[in-house]
């Protein structure tokens, strides 16, 4: 467990808790950028070099845009005068904690099947792009079939109607 | 060396129990916040939990030269981009009829 | 001592590195890579500050600066001296941290594309297998700047500037990747070292750069545009046209936060160029097959100072296009036209070597670009005007 582990998950975390606890939208979506660039970080740390800039493309660049430009079209930025937290807050942060216990629990206390440290697998494009047309040749169109037809979707549902007050 | 010395933890179950923390804190967010963007920024980061889950997964077991858990992922990155634009889309257009993006506000199904 | 003046800067890196303990060696190689990279690309910046405004200038027939200095080579002295030394105001209701963030973020990012870019045989900082998706995550990451820039002004035109931009970047972004799909398909990696290896060939003299094939031109034609609109350059500069929206987004921004999102933008337009020429133009190989005694840096970069110096020249010819104009644009001729190239490319590919590739290719590409312009640019037609009453 390197030094440069504990350092990213510490940014990681911090960036999550700040998502989750800031009073001010846009600041929430931006500590979220925080945290999605320190998993980027632990996925090049896990040699996983693909997943990690795709990652980087796909969130930072693109769904944290799409989080930032919602908050705007519906006057997120302005602080509700009941407080962020909804009235059954208790209820929440306890099965959260309670979900957390039992990962938690279940990860520490099953140490005897995976081998403690393993050789690098060495990855290239290459293969990836191989196996995406051999083997997950199914998985990748439909999800090609999703990612079009969500974009339709999103595309009608959020458009406004003729004829509608604005 | 590290906090965890306590117990002797394997990188495997540092990342998994960094995956379980960030899980429970995106779980912990979309329970409890009132605004309904923000619930979706809860999901995202569990969905991102469960890719670095997997990553982990797919770096510490047994083939990882079979590439399955870094296509997952990668797969798991692509639905989450498509969930998080309808679930927008969803949000921008219930703004249009209600004027609030308060979730304890549109507990209604009449509209 | 050609081959040296060809690895200078590598033998240099070494001899600097030997100087040091063992352990150290990589450490150092990577810092004086990185140091080099940090202070030959302002330089550039500077170079084509200069040159844009006297090159602007001679265009609409006037001289451009040429009181500091003979010809006006200090002006970038002079410009850096008055950034550094003007007062740096912040908007009381603006939200400080991330208007400080924003023009940080903004040059961090654009500075980590060059870590993949080869600036020539054996030059590259970082020899990443998947380099090309790693330059486009961070091209991706710097719309994020220009949105946080825009919005923690609290300033309606600057926020109206902001998500201009945003929206043309993210248009623009799929051409982009479009079009330098067709070169990894055609070369078979993202590496962008086994890119320019791939172009280092030579038949009857003459290179086998991209560009030279039908598809490869239109898609560098296709690159040259959606390059245009990420750097927000005219003709695509409405976001932060001087004539609009006072700056755009950055009108809150005063002193060196100014300077660093100037930097950022002349920055990121050398960084694209670099990627154009190592995609399409060979990177740092040279034009002629008797050229090849000339240093491979002194190619890239040269090729890089002429991508700018072409710009330059779009800046000064063509008018700015408007905002909807930019977005039809960009999706109806755009996109579809980097689709077919990829089709295009892969008919390439199976017909194998030969003359009837290049003419079928051709046929179709042309083809589709003037049915495209005909069909998906048509006019909005006005009707009589309607007047709305508020009732």
């Amino acid at each position: 467990m390197t030094i440069v582990f504990y350092l990213i998950a510490a940014i990681t975390v911090a960036g999550a808790l700040a998502a989750m606890l800031l009073k001010n939208t846009v600041h929430c979506a931006l500590a979220l950028t925080v945290a999605f660039a320190g998993l980027a970080i632990q996925f090049l740390e896990l040699d996983a070099q693909f997943a990690g800039f795709a990652q980087i493309l796909v969130y930072i660049g693109a769904v944290a845009i799409l989080i930032v430009f919602a908050i705007l079209l519906t006057r997120g930025s302005e602080t509700p005068k009941d407080g962020v937290f909804s009235k059954s807050w208790l209820a929440g942060l306890v099965i959260a904690a309670l979900v957390f216990a039992v990962l938690g629990w279940a990860v520490l206390n099953s140490t005897s099947v995976l081998p403690g440290e393993t050789a690098k697998p060495a990855v290239s494009v290459l293969q990836i792009g191989n196996a995406l047309i051999g083997r997950y040749v199914l998985p990748l169109e439909i999800v090609a079939v999703l990612l079009t037809s969500a974009l339709i979707g999103a595309v009608i549902v959020a458009r406004q109607e003729k004829g509608s007050a604005k | 060396m590290g906090p965890l010395t306590l117990v002797q933890v394997t990188p495997l179950q540092g990342y998994l129990l960094l995956a379980a923390v960030l899980f429970a804190i995106g779980l912990a967010g979309a329970l409890t916040r009132r605004n309904a963007i923000l619930v979706l920024i809860g999901i995202e980061l569990m969905l991102n939990a469960a890719n670095l889950n997997l990553i982990a997964f797919w770096r510490y077991g047994p083939h990882p030269e079979a590439l399955t858990g870094m296509m997952f992922a990668i797969f798991s990155i692509a639905v989450a981009a498509a969930e998080a634009a309808v679930g927008l889309g969803l949000v921008i257009h219930i703004y249009r009829f209600t004027h609030t993006t308060d979730l304890d506000q549109i507990n209604r199904m009449k509209g | 001592m050609i081959k040296n003046a060809d690895q200078i800067f590598v033998l240099l890196q070494h001899w600097v590195m030997s100087f040091f303990p063992t352990a150290l060696q990589p450490i150092v190689g990577v810092l004086l890579a990185v140091v080099s990279i940090i202070c030959v690309f302002p330089a550039l910046f500077a170079i084509a500050v200069l040159m844009e405004r006297k090159g602007l200038g001679r265009m609409q027939n006037r001289y451009g600066p040429n009181r500091v200095g003979p010809l006006g080579i200090l002006q970038p002295v002079a410009d850096g001296l008055k950034s550094l030394t003007k007062e740096d105001i912040v908007p009381t209701s603006a939200d400080a941290v991330v208007h400080f963030l924003a023009p940080v973020f903004l040059v961090v990012v654009v500075f980590m594309g060059y870590a993949v870019l080869p600036m020539g045989r054996n030059m590259t900082l970082v020899n990443l297998d998947a380099g090309l998706l790693f330059f486009f995550a961070m091209g991706a990451s710097t719309e994020l700047s220009v949105f946080m820039a825009g919005w923690s002004s609290r300033n309606k035109y600057s926020l109206l500037g902001a998500m201009r931009a945003v929206a043309q970047m993210i248009s623009y972004e799929v051409p982009l990747l479009l079009s330098s799909l067709v070169v990894v398909m055609m070369s078979g990696s993202m590496n962008l070292g086994r890119i320019v290896a791939v172009q280092n060939q030579y038949s009857w003299g003459l290179p086998h750069w991209y560009i030279f094939t039908p598809w490869g031109f239109a898609a560098f034609l296709l690159y040259a545009t959606a390059t245009t609109a990420e750097s927000n350059r005219s003709p695509f500069d409405l976001p932060e046209g001087e004539s609009e929206l006072v700056a755009g987004y950055f009108t809150e921004y005063s002193g060196f936060k100014f300077a660093l999102f100037f930097l950022g933008e002349y920055v990121g337009m050398l960084s694209v160029s670099g990627l154009g020429t190592t995609l399409f133009l060979g990177g740092w190989s040279a034009p002629f097959s008797f050229l090849t005694w000339v240093p491979s840096w002194i190619w890239f970069f040269g090729k890089v100072m002429l991508s700018i110096c072409v710009f330059i020249w779009l800046r000064g010819t063509l008018p700015r296009l408007r905002q909807d104009q930019l977005m039809n644009f960009a999706w109806k001729f755009v996109v579809p036209l980097s689709l077919i190239n990829l089709f295009v490319a892969g008919l390439w590919r199976f017909m194998g070597d030969g003359f009837a590739r290049w003419g079928v290719c051709s046929a179709i590409l042309l083809i589709a670009y003037v049915g495209m312009a005909k069909v998906g640019m048509q006019k909005k037609h006005f009707g009589p005007r309607s007047y709305r009453y508020a009732e």
